[in-house]
């Protein structure tokens, strides 16, 4: 089971967890079980979020892998000037 | 994505200070700017605005405008097709106004003619009848529960019910225990900051050519930091097929982020369409800045605690951004990077984005960021002073470093804070002494960057020479870069190769030029092209040595043999081997495309000396110095030019950059003479120290630089105030009225 951090608004839509697991061996498998466990989440989802990784944050990449010994934490999608 | 990252490289063109490749043609004028193109039959397309702040659009009448010779085309919202996307219908709501103008300079109607006294003449004629609507255009009255609704039905799943109507998102972050560790403190302070919406600046106003045909085949020229994103945005406005519409970028005389978007584009498309012409359409400064974005107003509260050995213990902020009249994610960057600086215990921020009657805000330069650092390095300065601490050895006992847990999320790792602070401590600058009224300030900026959708083709031409066809507007210098790193891994001279910037139909799909991600992102598919192509030649040397393609390695610009096994040939140069291309097979290329992540944030430290005449309560900024990570410096002018430009635009933020707006909710001062930006004799020379820490997730260890630099200057030049005069400013900019006003009230 992977550790998945949420920012704190986002937790609010899972049932106020700060982390929840998730069976996932990928970005995209992560987004869909978090979406099917708490459908509050897909909103947010649907707007468009970033994943980090061990401090890397990965912005769309869906095959992005990760595991139970990575940190992995959803942040708002990124942007910029 | 893994790369050669913790190998050391003895770099032969990256690092030099090569001629920029685009300085002649800007000097001589030879540079095609937006408002340089034009077609035969072209037309001249003007934009009619709202007088009103908020206002229902009752009926449009443009009868008597289309009557007048020489009138080819009338359009408004109405004309303009329903994209399925929201952001993109506000966007096109933004361009031409339907059933409510939201802002006074909102775009209503437009008019293409044969001459612009014509088009003036027919905006005149146009009769808009209104009902006048109450409006707000302060933050903090907006995001009262009984504000005048800017917009109704906008706020989503995360703003609490009973709120204002204009509260449209709200966004918290943050880790630990905040009762606790503020228990620990020996002082807590707590502040409310506000500042000012500020708009980018740039030189050149928004310009287009456009000319779309009733086939739905479009040409679209336009200065954008982004043709790709227009294309998506343009076809959906306009109803048309993405591959029907060529977008071509001008050369750009300044964005920092406010093209990043479309206000006129669609417009001169629709214009065009109807009138089966070409349309040119240029905004006037006025309407640069009445109507195209600028970055967000806010208002801020700031807690922290402290003990009285400088650790500080928690901090927690609530920001309220406005980015004027749509909903707008910016609050949430500066809700991220207010206290990313520090390795705390307990953090929180909570934002909010709110709605006000005033224009679209658009990016600007690490959206959100400069602000919301602004409020907590001002208290933490303050924090400072209570204890009498060294306000550096604060910082780099409080610093992020490797393993802290950022305030946002995600554990850093490699990052270049604690660097940037200690080069900040051991230059002369920050022991220099200092004279009456005057006073030095220190902050800490941050920001995350990013890599994103990325595409290069590589041709190695027939001659030897090297032509990179990339797809991102350069706004900061990012053809020489492109072209040293393919020169360097090529291994040929920089002035062999030359990098052009593609059209919408010419390569794939490149994401805008934002987020500081040109020379990491770009650079990295260059890279892998220039790799790509080294491999095809590489191949072909071994078939014309009959030797195993794995045994010919690419050194120096050359093919060689891998060792004396296997075989003795003479090398072959890149001239040598694209002479003969054609019998070998074909014409040589490297591509390469990527989503590219690994950007690695970014750091900065900036120093500022400023003195204070007491009695104007003008700020004189005597001595300025930027330290920042730059991961590797591929062209340190470029990269100094970065942290010198941020550090530019902060101090205009800090010191007389603002949005006025009358009680009426009019913009007051749109124009350069009352919209104060920082020119040449404002200013000293701003001292520059790089930094290069590798960024692993790049080939040469590259970080985006164009941002970070304009989020420590708003803490810094005001904490240098608050230390030459004693008095603690809350509110931006510190023009001289509002710090005479604190001064006689101190």
């Amino acid at each position: 089971m992977v550790r998945v951090k949420l920012w704190g608004s986002l937790s609010d839509f899972a049932d106020g967890k700060e982390v929840v697991e998730v069976e996932a061996s990928n970005f995209k498998q992560l987004l869909d079980r978090l979406g099917e466990t708490y459908p509050g989440l897909k909103p947010q989802f649907e707007r468009g979020v970033s994943l980090a990784v061990d401090g890397t944050i990965y912005r769309e990449a869906w095959f992005t892998p990760i595991s139970d010994e990575n940190e992995v934490v959803l942040i708002p999608y990124m942007t910029g000037g | 994505m893994t790369f050669q990252s913790g190998a050391k490289r003895d770099f032969q063109v990256v690092g030099k200070r090569l001629v920029r490749p685009d300085g002649i043609d800007k000097v001589t004028g030879k540079a095609l700017y937006g408002a340089d193109f034009s077609a035969p039959g072209m037309l001249f397309g003007r934009v009619l605005r709202s007088p009103h702040p908020h206002a229902r659009i009752v009926s449009i009448d443009v009868s008597a405008a289309e009557s007048l010779e020489g009138v080819k085309a009338i359009v408004t919202g109405w004309d303009l097709a329903e994209p399925e996307d929201e952001a993109i219908r506000d966007i096109r709501d933004n361009c031409l106004a339907r059933d409510k103008v939201l802002y006074d300079g909102h775009a209503v109607a437009a008019v293409a003619a044969t001459s612009k006294s014509i088009a003036k003449e027919a905006i005149r004629l146009i009769k808009v009848e209104y009902e006048i609507l109450p409006h707000v255009t302060d933050v903090d009255v907006a995001f009262r529960p009984d504000a005048p609704a800017v917009q109704e039905g906008r706020s989503d799943e995360t703003v609490p019910e009973e709120s204002s109507p204009n509260i449209t998102r709200r966004f918290e972050f943050g880790h630990g225990n905040l009762e606790d560790c503020f228990a620990k403190a020996d002082k807590i302070v707590e502040r409310s900051f506000k500042t000012a919406a500020t708009h980018q600046g740039y030189i050149e106003p928004h310009a287009c050519l456009a000319s779309l045909g009733s086939d739905g085949r479009g040409e679209l020229w336009c200065c954008t930091q982004g043709q790709y994103l227009v294309r998506t945005v343009c076809s959906e406005i306009l109803g048309l097929e993405a591959s029907q519409l060529r977008v071509t970028a001008s050369e750009i005389g300044g964005g920092f982020g406010g093209k990043t978007t479309v206000f006129i584009e669609p417009v001169a498309l629709a214009l065009s369409g109807k009138a089966g012409r070409p349309v040119k359409l240029v905004m006037s400064r006025e309407e640069v800045f009445r109507a195209s974005g600028p970055t967000c107003s806010s208002s801020i509260d700031v807690k922290i605690g402290m003990t009285k050995d400088g650790r500080i213990t928690a901090g927690e902020a609530v920001l309220r951004y406005s980015g004027g009249a749509f909903p707008c994610e910016t609050v949430q960057f500066g809700s991220q990077a207010a206290f990313a600086a520090y390795d705390l215990d307990a953090v929180k921020t909570h934002g909010f984005n709110v709605m006000t009657n005033r224009p679209k805000e658009v990016a600007y330069r690490a959206p959100g960021a400069p602000m919301a650092v602004y409020a907590v390095e001002s208290v933490v300065d303050e924090l400072c002073q209570e204890f009498d601490l060294d306000p550096l050895e604060v910082r780099l006992k409080n610093a992020a470093r490797k393993g802290t847990l950022s305030a946002y999320g995600p554990t850093f790792n490699e990052i270049g804070l604690m660097a940037t602070l200690e080069a900040a401590k051991a230059h002369p600058h920050y022991s220099a002494p200092l004279g009456p009224n005057q006073g030095r300030g220190l902050s800490c900026g941050f920001w995350f960057n990013f890599g994103g959708n990325t595409c290069v083709s590589l041709n190695i031409n027939s001659d030897g020479t090297v032509g990179v066809v990339e797809g991102n507007p350069d706004i900061g210098g990012s053809r020489a870069s492109i072209s040293m790193m393919a020169a360097e891994e090529l291994g040929v001279p920089y002035e062999k190769v030359r990098t052009v910037i593609a059209d919408t139909n010419t390569l794939g799909y490149n994401d805008t030029t934002d987020g500081s991600r040109v020379t990491f992102a770009v650079g990295l598919a260059t890279i892998e092209a220039a790799r790509d192509a080294i491999k095809e030649m590489c191949g072909r040397v071994a078939k014309l040595w009959g030797i195993d393609e794995e045994a010919v390695i690419w050194e120096n610009g050359c093919a060689k043999p891998a060792s004396s096994n296997a075989g003795d040939f003479e090398p072959m140069s890149l001239a040598d081997i694209a002479a003969i291309a054609d019998n070998t097979g074909g014409p040589i290329a490297g591509h390469y495309e990527v989503n590219a992540d690994g950007a690695g944030v970014s750091f900065g430290v900036h120093l500022c000396d400023v003195e204070v005449d007491r009695e104007t309560g003008s700020t004189q900024i005597l001595r300025y110095t930027v330290f920042q990570d730059a991961g590797k410096a591929v062209h340190p002018d470029y990269v100094e030019g970065q942290m010198q430009g941020g550090a530019v635009q902060g101090i205009g933020w800090a010191l007389n950059e603002e949005y006025i707006y009358g009680e009426d909710g009019k913009l007051q001062n749109a124009g350069f003479l009352d919209y104060r930006v920082p020119v040449a004799s404002d200013l000293p020379q701003i001292d520059t120290v790089i930094l290069e820490i590798p960024n692993p997730g790049h080939p040469y260890g590259v970080r985006g630089v164009g941002e970070t630099s304009i989020v420590p200057p708003l803490a810094a030049i005001s904490n240098a105030v608050c230390r030459a005069t004693g008095v603690r400013m809350t509110e931006l900019p510190l023009s001289p009225a509002r710090l005479q006003k604190a001064l006689q009230e101190a």
